[in-house]
């Protein structure tokens, strides 16, 4: 009786833990969403509307250019900037990364260790940090305010990151299987691509996606080396919104929304195998 | 004759060199070089506004600045407080949230991929969500207090010295807590159940059980998490860039707010490299700290090498 009394009011307290966190986590971002969708007199209401009372898409109407009273923020030049340098910049990291991934994870050599600590130490430079030189750098050679400039940037940063999970990828397919193809005649880079890259493929995926996801949400960096709207991101747009004196946060949250939609989706696409990604490539090292 | 021995690019001794090539050779252009110039300009008295000033060599008198600059270890010590607590506090949410989400057996898909959403947020994003949730003129939090009668006035989250603080501090947590809780998770489902079953056959409480069963297994996990952390835990700059801008009167400067203040708005690149290198360095032994456990943590596995 008392064992079972305990049991429920565990199970209680288990549950209300779980609301309780549940709430923390999706509240900002749900009270953000719902922003994006009421006018801005309605956020700045006293008392407080909490449910929007006529939810409309005027805010993206707006800062996508249409509608009477237009916002000067350039978005859709901010969109296809930054999906250009994120894309550019993932499929470059990736095959990268993938080379080295697989030297990791296939080789033995010297200074192997030292080589891999090198590389995730070059991560660990703080985005700001790094931003000074390289602004000294760019401005010296033509790359500020250039694509360019930051799809290189991006790259570094994300090769790092991509040689991890790979390497732990590959660490998952057995050995044995591409000695076998290449004993019945294929050559290594046969094998590699035949065996190896197919088996892969979805780990592979993931690393992509996390990649595009570190370019897409940076700022430390995008917001020194950038101009105009020639190479300015989405995360750099957003404090456009702050520079006035008054701000716009109906505005500011139907840009927030656009920032968010591609990384939620890439989210769910991607969890399974981050996970295991990143925890095989850490404890079997 | 000639052809006896193949081309170099073609022994097997060379190969995972040949491999790794273009990640070094990106990560020297773009890191490794940058980062020497920047340590050459931190000895100069370079300023963006005077172009010439680049050759003027000025010893240590940037790092003697610096160092006798009390702002400076004012947002230094701010720095570190944030970073402990911060971790610590991501660490043991984390470690809860793993052991109820294990707990919970209906659900529990559904619960980890929301627990995922805060990883996927930009940290800009973060930042404009809760400066948004801690206005404290149309902030959510304020309005709610004040809906349900708990505080009469506007409370000034983003402001006051402690308060400012704080608000940043959650969420710096609320951002970065899932890293820990996924991959302490994922740990929780690698466990084998023989040693938690002989141990509860021999009359461990729960307590001991977590303590010497469950604890040690999850230590590498722990690392890993901590390494991972340790490569972004700059990306605060953001946030912080966000909802106060280091203000209001420095209240909220931390190292890397101050870098870009002194760097970019002030335009002195000598000082603020200098101060980038003090960062630099930080980041650099709080990432190989962790590394070393983790490598010390797999050996105690019994994984590869």
């Amino acid at each position: 009786m008392n064992r079972s009394l305990r049991k429920q009011v565990g199970a209680v307290a288990t549950w209300l833990l779980t609301f309780l966190l549940m709430v923390i986590i999706c509240v900002p971002g749900l009270w953000v969403v719902l922003t994006a969708f009421r006018p801005n007199g309605e956020v700045l209401a006293k008392p407080p509307v909490w449910i929007p009372e006529n939810p409309s898409l005027n805010n993206f109407a707006k800062i996508f250019g249409y509608g009477a009273d237009q916002v000067a923020i350039p978005v859709p030049a901010y969109f296809a900037n930054s999906l250009i340098i994120a894309l550019t910049s993932t499929v470059i990291a990736l095959l990268i990364g993938m080379s080295g991934g697989y030297a990791f994870a296939r080789y033995r050599f010297r200074f192997k260790n030292g080589l891999f600590l090198g590389l995730m130490l070059s991560r660990t430079v703080p985005g700001i940090a790094l931003s000074l030189p390289i602004f000294m750098i760019w401005s010296r050679i033509g790359l500020i305010d250039a694509k360019m400039g930051l799809i290189i940037v991006y790259v570094a940063m994300n090769v790092p990151f991509t040689i991890w999970l790979i390497d732990g990828f590959f660490r998952q397919i057995p050995k044995e299987m591409s000695e076998a193809a290449q004993v019945d005649g294929c050559t290594r880079w046969q094998a590699f691509w035949k065996i190896e890259f197919p088996l892969a493929k979805s780990g592979i995926a993931s690393a992509g996606i996390f990649a595009f996801l570190t370019s897409w949400n940076e700022y430390a960096l995008a917001s020194n080396l950038t101009r105009s709207t020639d190479s300015k991101t989405l995360p750099v747009g957003l404090m456009d919104f702050t520079a006035q004196f008054t701000i716009d946060w109906a505005g500011m949250s139907a840009m927030a929304v656009i920032i968010i939609i591609p990384a939620l989706i890439l989210t769910f696409l991607v969890q399974k195998h981050l996970i295991a990604g990143l925890t095989f490539g850490g404890v079997k090292g | 004759m000639a052809n006896k021995r193949p081309p170099f690019w073609q022994r097997e001794q060379y190969t995972p060199f040949l491999l790794l090539l273009p990640a070094v050779l990106t990560l020297l252009f773009v890191v490794l070089l940058p980062l020497l110039f920047s340590l050459y300009t931190s000895f100069t008295g370079y300023r963006l506004i005077r172009p010439e000033s680049l050759w003027q060599w000025v010893g240590l008198r940037n790092y003697k600045r610096i160092f006798a600059d009390g702002d400076f270890w004012v947002a230094f010590g701010r720095t570190i407080i944030f970073l402990t607590i911060a971790l610590n506090l991501e660490f043991l949410l984390g470690l809860g949230i793993a052991l109820l989400i294990n707990k919970i057996t209906w659900g529990q898909r559904t619960l980890r991929t929301i627990m995922m959403f805060p990883m996927m947020f930009s940290p800009i994003l973060v930042g404009y969500q809760f400066k948004f949730v801690f206005n404290d003129n149309i902030g959510i939090l304020n309005n709610a207090l004040q809906a349900l009668g708990l505080s009469d006035g506007a409370i000034p989250w983003l402001v006051d010295k402690y308060l400012a603080n704080f608000s940043i501090i959650f969420a710096e947590v609320w951002m970065s807590t899932s890293v820990f809780a996924i991959l302490l998770l994922a740990g929780l489902f690698a466990m084998p159940r023989d040693p938690l079953e002989a141990a509860k056959v021999d009359g461990c409480n729960p307590w001991q059980v977590f303590r010497h069963i469950t604890l040690p297994f999850l230590m590498p996990f722990v690392f890993i998490a901590m390494t991972i952390r340790s490569l972004d835990v700059a990306r605060a700059y953001d946030i912080v860039d966000v909802m106060t801008g280091g203000g209001p009167a420095g209240r909220t400067e931390l190292l890397w707010t101050m870098i870009a203040r002194v760097g970019y708005d002030n335009a002195r690149m000598g000082q603020a490299n200098a101060m980038a290198y003090v960062s630099i360095l930080l980041s650099i032994a709080f990432t190989y700290y962790f590394f070393t456990k983790l490598l010390a943590a797999r050996k105690y596995m019994g994984g590869a090498e």
